[in-house]
């Protein structure tokens, strides 16, 4: 019974899924071949490479959820990996690493997501912000060699990030399927649908309204973003929040609440992304996804989000 | 038969090394089209040819040999498999007494039979701080000889994490393989100037970064 509602909770959501996409590449075929006629648009190029792109995320994330926890957490790891390599990529460096880096793509980063598997709160939740921690340093201090004390503080701090950022965080997305809600039973995939719904709605509001109206950068050495584009994003992030209380174990004013959170949190480790890759003088983090750069650019701002909401969810309707 | 082996062991390697590096390459300064062509890259990791190997569109692929170390790759059977049948390679002895015939000699008869090379100027692995060690006499013998064959400078960016010397794990990092404009040698240009000359267009290649 339980499990039936689940699926038709899931086959609505992923038409509505589809439905949307349709209109957004509709949207953008017309514009396109409106606007064509007097100069090629780069907004509506870079736009309908996303909805693209989109379509594509939507289908593994169809695939993964139709195939249960095990599908979700089994795409999120490698979704993880990628990011972590796109990171590690830009960290500081040097070969007295090499062990703490095989270490974590080939042990933590497996370890992470077989605990999540099991939903072992307390040690998924510890696994990078304690043990990686104390343990990574270590390895790498006694693996030495040459110019193993240059940087070595940047060093252990940037791969520690990094993984905080692209497993510790990122895992937390398909951790919300493992929450024990009382009342609320196995409709757990709806909330990760509900956490990237919302976020992502939000910051294609912002971005839209940012170029209209935006006025005042929020950061204006790092990112385009403007105060009034994000009032408007937390704005519709709040009444998506409210609409699709039916997702979620909230009340229609907690939801409002989480969503609107969610989404701020999402700004806010947005801008902290861009403020990396400013440093480190690149546009986007990688080339894998069309018209969006890497895997730490699409997931920036859910990444952010996800820990925050995993426990705060957890904390309150947890059983 | 062995060569259908080097085939399935040549795509093995680049599935595995794209795998694990989403490896990229980036035609900066230069198309991707099947002309003959001496690519010159930097050296600092076993890895570094077959990345190259794996960044070359299939058709370019089929017509490009390395030149490698035949003290290294005949060192034992499997090396010398991958070595000659997987890459190709035109295997010269780095150590000049055991050398049996020219090595400039034997690469540019390779060039008149048609083929693009692949060759690491550095002369070795580079284990320095300096991303580049001072380039060897022969590109600059082999771009006398054929002076109209383009020289197309590569930057593999990355891989000495990826895979340092001594190691036998590689790291999964992202590896992208610049490919830089073609350099030609000019009439009455010296032998240093040229090497130099080349030597800064592959610099030239090296993405900026916040720090190194």
């Amino acid at each position: 019974m339980e499990m039936t509602q689940t699926n038709s909770d899931l086959l609505l959501l992923l038409a509505a899924c589809c439905g949307l996409l349709v209109i957004a590449t509709l949207i953008g075929e017309v514009l396109r071949a409106r606007l064509h006629k007097t100069h090629a648009n780069l907004t509506v190029e870079t736009y309908l490479t996303r909805v693209h792109s989109w379509w594509g995320m939507v289908f593994l994330f169809s695939i993964a959820l139709l195939l249960g926890p095990v599908g979700i957490i089994v795409l999120f790891a490698f979704c993880s990996l990628a990011a972590l390599r796109e990171f590690l990529t830009l960290t500081t460096k040097t070969n007295a690493d090499h062990w703490s880096l095989i270490a974590s793509f080939y042990v933590i980063l497996p370890l992470q997501y077989v605990l999540i598997w099991w939903g072992e709160v307390g040690l998924f939740s510890t696994l990078i912000p304690v043990y990686a921690f104390l343990l990574l340093p270590i390895l790498s201090v006694l693996r030495g060699g040459k110019g193993a004390n240059k940087n070595f503080l940047a060093r252990i701090s940037e791969t520690q990030w990094g993984l905080m950022i692209c497993v510790f965080c990122a895992s937390y997305i398909p951790a919300l399927v493992t929450l024990d809600i009382p009342g609320y039973g196995s409709r757990t995939p709806l909330l990760i649908a509900y956490l990237v719904f919302v976020i992502q709605i939000g910051d294609l509001m912002e971005y839209f309204a940012g170029r209209r109206i935006g006025k005042t950068k929020v950061a204006p050495a790092v990112s385009p973003k403007t105060r009034e584009g994000i009032l408007c994003g937390a704005a519709l992030a709040a009444g998506l929040g409210f609409l699709l209380t039916w997702m979620t174990p909230f009340s229609p004013l907690a939801s409002m609440a989480m969503a609107l959170m969610a989404y701020l949190i999402g700004v806010g480790g947005s801008l902290v992304l861009a403020a990396i890759k400013s440093d480190r003088g690149i546009k986007n983090w990688g080339h894998l996804i069309p018209g969006q750069g890497g895997f730490v650019d699409q997931l920036d701002s859910v990444v952010f989000a996800a820990p925050v909401f995993f426990h705060i969810t957890r904390y309150y309707y947890g059983g | 038969m062995r060569r259908f082996a080097a085939s399935i062991v040549g795509h093995f390697l680049i599935v595995f090394a794209q795998f694990i590096t989403a490896a990229r390459a980036d035609w900066r300064g230069i198309e991707p089209v099947r002309r003959q062509r001496i690519y010159y890259a930097n050296h600092s990791s076993n890895a570094d040819l077959p990345l190259i190997w794996t960044v070359l569109p299939a058709a370019l692929r089929r017509d490009t040999r390395a030149v490698a170390a035949a003290d290294y790759w005949l060192k034992n059977k499997l090396r010398a498999f991958i070595g000659r049948d997987v890459f190709q390679g035109i295997l010269i002895d780095r150590r000049a007494e055991h050398r049996t015939e020219d090595p400039i000699a034997k690469i540019v008869e390779a060039l008149d039979e048609g083929a693009s090379i692949i060759i690491f100027p550095e002369g070795g692995r580079n284990r320095t701080e300096d991303p580049l060690m001072p380039f060897k006499a022969g590109l600059y013998n082999i771009a006398r000889q054929r002076p109209e064959i383009d020289l197309v400078p590569c930057w593999i960016d990355n891989i000495s994490h990826i895979m340092p010397s001594g190691e036998v794990i590689p790291v999964p990092l992202a590896c992208t393989v610049t490919f830089g404009a073609p350099v030609h040698v000019r009439e009455e240009e010296a032998k240093n100037a040229f090497l130099k000359r080349a030597s800064d267009a592959l610099r030239d290649l090296i993405p900026a970064r916040g720090h190194a």
